[in-house]
């Protein structure tokens, strides 16, 4: 019965965190199935990015459990590198290596963690850079491409190590209004190819036309998660309503 | 006496000149081997202490390491090496050693003050970029954080590298003969002060400003690409 959740991503139970007397997750449960694309919204301070750095562990969870395709990441055996492997992030400040060429970046994991070739890491990354669009860049380094540019070599970074999942946090809130579309279209493109995405967001239309599910997080706590038009044609809930008059 | 005729007297005759050759290469070697010592005990110290103030782990090295990091820079660098060669390694003869040695360990707490700072200069984001593709603390260390860090304090570093070569210059109290010393001797032998005297001084500018070239050289080769 154990291996028939192989088609669970993850599995949150109870997750709690708290900043010293701050609590910031107040029990999380959510259960993602491979192949979802989930948008995460809610106001700021609500526990959001928190909740997604729970995931990989970039903060500890202070109370709760993570499954990762099975592994309880929280566990004292769990050797969370390994599985850090098969789920990447993409954070709001890109954080790209500014020492490194735009293809070393990307490479980089692969051939230091995988021990993949040096040819063939640099052949699977140029092929990368052509599907966000940036194969001319290969050779440029951070510094020399925009906030729109930067962000799409991070997310061919994180598509080298051939991950599980995605977690996205705030992608395109550090964006020029002009180059917030450019990444989105990214993301879409990806999300028609089957991989798994968690989405922490701002943008109430791409997360409507993208996701699968779209999960509501107040307060340290999943108020709402649901189908898309379900959540924002008819949401039952006070609080979500609140907030969607707000921003829409 | 004419000019032509002290210089014949302090440098050429007796071949005098080789004190300063000879001594020229003992500072030049304590120079290069305190160097690559200095650097690597820097580095595992600027580790040590980064890391205990990002996270609060390896807390026992980290007080060794404060307290290595007090006892060298609180002490002048002659009275260490006095100590090194009549205490702690008494027993050695080889004054070239105790002299890497004693420059190397002295270099390594100000190196590693120097890294430290500039592995607590790059952001926490380049960090937590490393780590979520999946690189383990040390790795992180060794492919992201050190090299930008590295980078960042290259000035400093060649600066502490250049005061390194400078302060060889006391090794004469261990009767050492480095260059200041090979000029001292001279200077007993002929009783003339300014010619080997200045020939020493000349000597070290020439080498500093010489490294301090190379230390502007790389510093534009490492900026390519960077604003």
């Amino acid at each position: 019965m154990e291996k028939t959740n192989n088609n669970i991503i993850f599995d949150v139970k109870d997750l709690r965190k708290s900043f010293g007397k701050l609590n910031v997750l107040n029990g999380v449960d959510i259960k993602v199935n491979a192949g979802e694309v989930i948008a995460v919204i809610g106001p700021s301070g609500g526990g959001k990015s928190t909740f997604l750095r729970c995931l990989n562990r970039l903060e500890e969870p202070t109370g709760g459990e993570v499954y990762f395709k099975g592994n309880l990441t929280t566990a004292k055996t769990c050797n969370i590198n390994e599985l850090r492997q098969n789920m990447a992030m993409v954070f709001q400040h890109f954080n790209l290596f500014p020492h490194m060429t735009v293809l070393d970046n990307i490479t980089l994991a692969p051939t230091k963690l995988k021990k993949e070739a040096e040819k063939n890491a640099k052949e699977r990354g140029l092929e990368l850079l052509k599907k966000v669009g940036l194969e001319e860049k290969a050779n440029s380094y951070p510094s020399q491409l925009s906030g729109g540019q930067k962000q799409r070599v991070a997310i061919a970074r994180a598509l080298a190590m051939d991950p599980d999942v995605i977690l996205f946090d705030e992608p395109t809130s550090a964006l020029d209004p002009e180059m917030v579309g450019e990444v989105l279209d990214i993301i879409k493109e990806l999300a028609g190819t089957g991989i798994t995405m968690i989405i922490v967001t701002h943008e109430m239309g791409f997360a409507k036309e993208v996701a699968d599910r779209v999960v509501f997080i107040d307060e340290g706590k999943i108020k709402v998660d649901e189908a898309p038009d379900v959540f924002f044609n008819n949401p039952e809930n006070e609080r979500l309503r609140e907030f969607i008059s707000k921003v829409l | 006496m004419t000019f032509s005729e002290k210089f014949h007297q302090n440098f050429i005759q007796d071949g005098r000149w080789t004190y300063l050759t000879d001594g020229l290469k003992s500072t030049i070697i304590i120079t290069i081997f305190a160097v690559i010592l200095g650097t690597l005990i820097g580095m595992l110290v600027a580790i040590v202490c980064s890391t205990y103030a990002k996270n609060g782990k390896l807390k026992v090295l980290n007080y060794i390491c404060q307290i290595y990091l007090t006892v060298f820079r609180g002490t002048p660098v002659m009275v260490q090496l006095l100590i090194m060669f009549y205490v702690i390694m008494a027993s050695s003869t080889n004054k070239l050693f105790v002299a890497i040695l004693t420059f190397g360990i002295n270099s390594g707490a100000y190196v590693a003050e120097i890294m430290r700072s500039g592995i607590m200069s790059i952001d926490n984001g380049q960090f937590e970029a490393g780590r979520s593709l999946g690189f383990n603390y040390v790795q992180t260390m060794r492919f992201i954080i050190i090299p930008q860090a590295f980078k960042n304090v290259l000035p400093a570093l060649m600066n502490e590298f250049i005061t390194l070569l400078k302060e060889t210059s006391v090794c004469g109290y261990i009767g050492l003969m480095d260059l200041t010393k090979g000029g001292d001797i001279i200077r007993s032998r002929t009783y003339e002060a300014f010619l080997p005297l200045m020939a020493v001084a000349i000597i070290y500018l020439i080498m500093v400003c010489g490294l301090s070239a190379v230390a502007k050289m790389v510093e534009r080769r490492l900026r390519i690409g960077e604003n």
